[in-house]
């Protein structure tokens, strides 16, 4: 259902602000704030970094923020260089990952949310669980009829390139969460992340359960609420592009019934 | 993990407001929203050719609202939200052939139906007063 406001506990407050820094090249931090402990609605807390004492990414910043200023700041991270997608959230108005979005990319002060549209756990930390739950559903594994070969599953070179800029993502819901289609029928509809995945072992020239695969997603809402808004390809830490992806599923449908 | 009532307290993180508005996005609600108001011009289409068929004073009744400078806006808006939607329409039929994806491709094809709407609107109505 498309709800433009949010819910009365998720409206955004004032929060507090953490003493500035004397000096050197200072940047401000505002950061979503929600404890689930105190009852309170979340709240935008203001960190001053000096940047001179700092890395050069966001996320450099909030560990630093986190090191030195205020423990309680919780957010995920884990590799640090792109390719865990542990620290995906909303930086500057635009999803992307802490780790790869430099600081000096960003205008003024430094604002990040969570991911959009997504009950938050606490502070930055969204319950992915429902993502997750989708991705199980297309069952993305190899899925084969004929008896396993005594090596491995042999794959042309040109097949194997079938599968560049696919099997490139790491599933940090950056683009998921930037579709509005997604925030509104997030429910029902799989979104970008899950559709190029989807994807992925559609075209696999070793999987040989396109056919199943296809049926699982011909549905009004799985796949066709995608309206190639464009959000999740913009939004891509990695550079990929599921609205494309998307596309060739909605062809593959077509070709099929041909 | 266990369910807890603090699941069902958790907030929803911000979405609209506080996403980037890009022109992308917004081309994308625009065709949407001109997409409804067409449902609405065809009433005004229908309206006038009923008039047609009722009778000479009614259609001139009905003509002169068209003409007076209200009308003219109403049509004017009607002619735009046409070419728009009919514009955007031919974006998401290249779409659909999984063509122009990349970025740039996306963002002009974007410029260009917004531009081409206005251009074309434009156009039309120059040619509208020229055979009037």
């Amino acid at each position: 259902m498309v709800e433009l406001a949010l819910p009365k506990n998720s409206q955004v407050g004032q929060g507090k602000t953490w003493p500035v820094p004397s000096g050197g090249r200072l940047k401000e931090f505002q950061i979503y704030r929600w404890n689930p402990d105190n009852g309170q609605n979340p709240a935008m807390d203001s960190y001053t970094v000096d940047l001179d004492e700092c890395g050069p990414m966001v996320l450099d910043a909030m560990i630093k923020i986190k090191n030195e200023i205020d423990p309680t700041l919780t957010f995920r991270r884990s590799c640090r260089e792109g390719i865990c997608g542990s620290c995906a959230m909303n930086i500057d108005g635009t999803n992307t990952l802490a780790c790869t979005k430099g600081i000096d990319e960003v205008n003024g002060p430094v604002k990040i949310y969570p991911l959009p549209h997504m009950p938050v756990v606490k502070d930055l930390v969204p319950d992915m669980t429902r993502f997750y739950a989708q991705h199980r559903s297309i069952e993305p594994w190899l899925k084969t009829v004929s008896p396993e070969p005594q090596r491995e599953w042999a794959q042309s070179k040109g097949d194997r390139e079938k599968l560049d800029g696919l099997y490139e993502c790491i599933l940090c819901a950056c683009c998921s969460t930037s579709c509005p289609s997604y925030w509104w029928n997030g429910e029902r509809y799989l979104g970008p992340a899950i559709l190029l995945q989807a994807y992925r072992w559609l075209i696999d020239s070793r999987d040989e359960a396109t056919g199943e695969r296809l049926d699982n997603l011909e549905d009004p809402f799985r796949l066709y609420r995608c309206h190639t808004i464009m959000n999740c390809s913009k939004a891509c830490p990695k550079g990929l592009n599921p609205a494309r992806s998307i596309a060739e599923i909605k062809k593959l449908m077509v070709e099929r019934r041909v | 993990m266990s369910s807890t009532s603090s699941q069902d307290q958790r907030p929803l993180s911000p979405h609209l407001q506080v996403y980037r508005p890009m022109l992308t996005m917004m081309m994308s609600i625009a065709h949407r929203i001109t997409g409804v108001a067409l449902y609405f011009g065809t009433f005004l289409v229908a309206w006038w050719l009923v008039a047609a068929a009722v009778g000479a004073g009614y259609f001139d009744m009905v003509n002169g609202f068209f003409g007076s400078w209200f009308g003219r806006i109403i049509l004017l808006g009607y002619t735009w939200t046409l070419i728009h939607h009919a514009l955007g329409g031919l974006r998401h039929l290249v779409w659909d052939t999984g063509r122009g994806f990349e970025l740039d491709q996306v963002e002009f094809m974007a410029k260009a139906n917004l531009v081409g709407s206005i251009v074309l609107t434009v156009l039309v109505w120059i040619v509208g007063y020229a055979v009037r």
